[in-house]
């Protein structure tokens, strides 16, 4: 890591170019938007206990037995 | 703070970012995606302990994260086998030099420590000040600025340690990744 370091000007370089692809891969994805199933989900809910219901259902649909 | 149609509608809008911080996170989009519809669930459940006018983002970031550290967990197997399936969560598909590299990143930023990871992300691509960032990872600050440094220096390590010399970043990242078996 000290080697990276000591490059100074490269260590710039580099570390402008991760930030590039970081944002990249992760704009890429919000670019996306809001999948109708996300949308309509939120619509669908009536408040809290809705959503409870939902949380607790979704759980005993992936039962993983215990592990 | 009752589910008002407005809060509705701000909670949609983090939908992209939460997404993109679950598939930065996880890399494959289907278990991205179910960590957001159980983040969503969850958020809606508990929306009377949200603080209005607190940081909605943040909150649904914590959610989010929480829920990926106990499901990790459980999953780990799958977590390895991940590589390679988010180029398919792409709308686009990257030219073939653009994909090579970003595969390169990728594979990369999975090598790194799941607490690096998660700060790195949050605070570089989330946009997410270093203060929201720790109290998202439940942390001092001082933690996260020492993990996203840490973050980077081993992804120049792993992709560019070797780039002034004869070695392209290709071949260091394969050298890396393939001396790493044991």
């Amino acid at each position: 890591m000290k080697e990276i370091k000591k490059q100074g000007g490269l260590n710039a370089e580099i570390q402008s170019r991760i930030g590039h692809q970081l944002r990249a891969m992760y704009d890429d994805v919000v670019r996306q938007g809001v999948p109708d199933r996300f949308a309509e989900l939120i619509r669908k809910l009536d408040g809290p206990e809705a959503a409870a219901a939902a949380v607790a259902g979704g759980d005993t649909d992936k039962n993983n037995g215990g592990d | 703070m009752p589910l008002t149609n407005e809060l509705r509608d701000d909670i949609l809008a983090s939908v992209p970012s939460l997404r993109a911080f679950a598939i930065s996170l996880s890399g494959n989009g289907d278990r991205a995606d179910d960590l957001v519809q159980e983040t969503l669930l969850r958020a809606i459940a508990n929306i009377d302990s949200f603080q209005p006018g607190s940081n909605l983002p943040a909150w649904l970031f914590t959610i989010l994260r929480n829920l990926f550290r106990s499901d990790y967990r459980k999953r780990r197997r799958e977590v390895e086998d991940a590589e390679g399936n988010y180029a398919k969560t792409l709308k686009s598909q990257p030219s073939q030099a653009a994909h090579l590299e970003f595969e390169e990143f990728r594979a990369a930023l999975d090598k790194l420590p799941q607490d690096q990871r998660e700060a790195l992300i949050l605070v570089g691509a989330s946009g997410f000040s270093y203060e929201d960032a720790a109290a998202i990872c439940g942390c001092a600050v001082g933690t996260i600025k020492s993990r996203v440094n840490r973050a980077r220096s081993k992804l120049s390590a792993l992709l560019y340690v070797d780039s002034a010399e004869d070695f392209g970043p290709d071949n260091t990242v394969r050298a890396v990744i393939g001396g790493n078996g044991g």
